[in-house]
């Protein structure tokens, strides 16, 4: 006997990653600059939202308050590449393990509300973050600054050089982050983890130390989350307050993309992502209404397929893109299904 | 000296107001161990039916709560019965992510109907009536009436919880829903009432919340903080205990304020962090069992 995580299904998913990667590898010889940018984007949507399922979808730490780590990730950048002079990739891989760092007594004190209350908790220490991002004068203050052009320029000599290597950067960091979820989700802790996604009390019933994991899990969705507010304000090149620590474009959105796209699945903030960029694509001259009416879908799915869109798919036809899930292969079903024992 | 006594008690009063934004909060917490996200946003609704109400028959804000009351239970039962009791359950992430979802749509809705524009309610000359209780140390009648209002409600809510057969069903609905449920009662409708009830509290607040400052649609959230750090400051679940949150969390405020404008979100901000990580159940945590 022994256990296995691929599928039909899962090796063809395998196979159309692999394919897609190489194309979007390839971008930059094949879209425009504005199809570069929008790539982009939607790749760092794809990480924030793949971080955030990671939290609140299987570890059941439901935050609104993630933007604390965008923003820190994006003021870390700020403050490393203009006061000390670093390099912005290097930045931006030294903002991961910073937002680990703090995220650490931010646990600590914010572990001790529970269950809907931590949600809220969360939100307090994000404005917590805004109020003292707003009071750091030589960067900007309140009303923000930009990345002087110096900086910008020393990256890579040329405007489309530049462009490329964030395109780069944005694709490898999302790739970075979704390998990490996988990797994590693959181990022991995963197995834990689906456990606590299913039935938390049981699972601690059957010995897992819930806690200790959550909080793991707190700890590496801010790094995660950390760079890619680091890379979402190397893009922007601008900061303020209000932007980096805004509950709508960081968190609001992420969740939208999360639970449209199935929640407690590794391919649901994919696909939520996918849709939610059709929606702006489709709805950005409603202005305020867009939100609303993106508010009123994600309550219709939270109550009509609370798996959201892909829950719907994986479980109709079985199908998962990445090989999680775990199957006894016993001889019986090898015979079957004529795998190898 | 005297200064500084006026700051502490502008914090006392203005607590009162926090202690409003609580009540509701911690009322559908104690029934239905439900959070409203969406709790701060209605605040701002009521603000906004208050207004139309003002405008639209002519009264003055302390006369239209007669009609922003009643209008928002009728709201808040509507909402439970046809929404939010779909979420109830085992689960906690549908009826997070649902008033969430709840929050923003209201935030744009009135974004879409009353544009991003500050409002006030014009109160007229009660605005600026003060009174001197001794040599230098002044009382605004506004903030006095509101705080008393505050300390009426939170008695009001005491009493109907300990003395009245509604109290009895939400008591009893906290403790063992099925069992509740078995006795008889029809815990949809319970809930239903516990919302109704949290909105009427929510009217008042946002009447005075609108009669006090500036509103916009944008406030809501920063509303909701308030409420959950008195609630969070004077322990869960004592009703008593979020006046004294609300007053913490107001003279924290006022005195930050005094010493940096900037600092005056952040000393109510750090004050709550702080008894999180020293007390964690709250000043006054209600008696186990």
């Amino acid at each position: 006997m022994k256990v296995e995580h691929a599928t039909a299904s899962s090796r063809i998913g395998v196979a159309l990653v692999a394919v897609t990667l190489i194309v979007l590898t390839l971008a930059p010889f094949w879209g425009a600059r504005e199809m570069l940018r929008l790539l982009a984007e939607i790749f760092t949507f794809v990480a924030l939202a793949s971080l955030w399922n990671l939290l609140a979808g299987y570890a059941g730490l439901v935050s609104v308050g993630q933007q604390a780590f965008v923003g820190l990730g994006g003021y870390l950048l700020f403050a490393l590449a203009m006061l000390a002079g670093v390099h912005p990739i290097l930045a931006i891989l030294i903002a991961g393990p910073v937002a680990a760092l703090i995220a650490v007594p931010v646990a600590l004190l914010i572990f001790r509300l529970r269950g809907a209350y931590f949600a809220i908790g969360t939100w307090v220490v994000a404005e917590v973050f805004r109020l003292l991002a707003s009071q750091v004068s030589v960067l900007g203050g309140g009303s923000g600054i930009s990345l002087p052009a110096s900086i910008v320029i020393a990256m890579a000599p040329s405007r489309q050089a530049r462009e490329f290597e964030i395109y780069w950067l944005a694709l490898a960091l999302t790739v970075m982050v979704l390998g990490l979820i996988v990797t994590l989700l693959r181990s022991r802790h995963g197995l834990a983890l689906t456990a606590i996604r299913d039935n938390e009390l049981t699972a601690q019933s059957a010995g897992i130390d819930v806690t200790r994991l959550k909080f793991i899990v707190y700890v590496v969705t801010a790094f995660g989350t950390g760079m890619v507010g680091a890379l979402i304000f190397l893009m922007k090149l601008r900061i303020s307050p209000d932007t980096a620590f805004s509950v709508n474009d960081w968190t609001a959105f992420v969740i939208f993309i999360t639970v449209i796209g199935g929640i407690g699945r590794i391919e649901g903030p994919i696909i939520g992502t996918i849709i939610f960029f059709m929606l702006r694509q489709a709805l950005a001259d409603l202005g305020s209404l867009y939100l609303l009416i993106m508010g009123a879908v994600a309550i219709a799915i939270m109550l009509g397929a609370p798996k959201g869109l892909w829950g719907l798919v994986a479980e109709r036809f079985g199908w998962q893109v990445l090989p999680l899930q775990r199957r006894l292969v016993t001889a019986d079903t090898a015979e079957q299904t004529g795998a190898k024992p | 000296m005297t200064e500084w006594i006026n700051v502490i008690l502008q914090g006392v009063l203005i607590g009162g107001l926090y202690a409003m934004f609580a009540a509701g909060l911690s009322l559908i917490f104690g029934v239905m161990r439900l959070v409203n996200i969406a709790h701060g946003d209605l605040i701002v609704l009521a603000a906004y039916v208050a207004l139309l109400v003002t405008q639209g028959v002519g009264i003055d804000p302390l006369t239209s709560l007669l009609l922003v009351v009643p209008i928002m239970a009728a709201i808040g039962y509507a909402l439970q019965r046809g929404l939010l009791n779909f979420t109830l359950g085992e689960d906690l992430l549908p009826p997070l992510l649902v008033t969430f979802g709840l929050s923003i749509i209201i935030q744009n809705g009135l974004l879409e109907l009353f544009t991003a524009d500050s409002r006030k309610l014009q109160a007229g000359a009660i605005e600026i009536q003060t009174f001197q209780v001794a040599q230098g140390i002044w009382i605004g009648v506004l903030p006095l009436i509101q705080f008393v209002v505050a300390i009426a409600v939170i008695a009001g809510l005491q009493m109907l919880f300990y003395r009245t057969a509604l109290g009895r069903a939400f008591r009893a609905t906290s403790d063992d829903q099925p069992v509740a449920q078995l006795m008889g009662l029809d815990t949809r409708h319970v809930f239903a009432m516990a919302m109704a009830l949290s909105l009427a509290v929510i009217a008042i607040a946002g009447v005075f919340l609108a009669v006090r400052a500036n509103f916009d649609p944008s406030i809501g959230p920063a509303r909701l903080i308030f409420g959950f750090e008195a609630v969070i400051i004077g322990g869960l679940g004592s009703m008593w205990g979020t006046l004294i949150g609300g007053i913490v969390l107001g003279v924290s405020q006022a005195i930050g304020a005094q010493i940096n404008p900037g600092w005056q979100l952040l000393a109510g901000h750090i004050i709550f962090l702080t008894i999180l990580a020293v007390r964690p159940q709250g000043l006054f945590p209600k008696v186990a069992g």
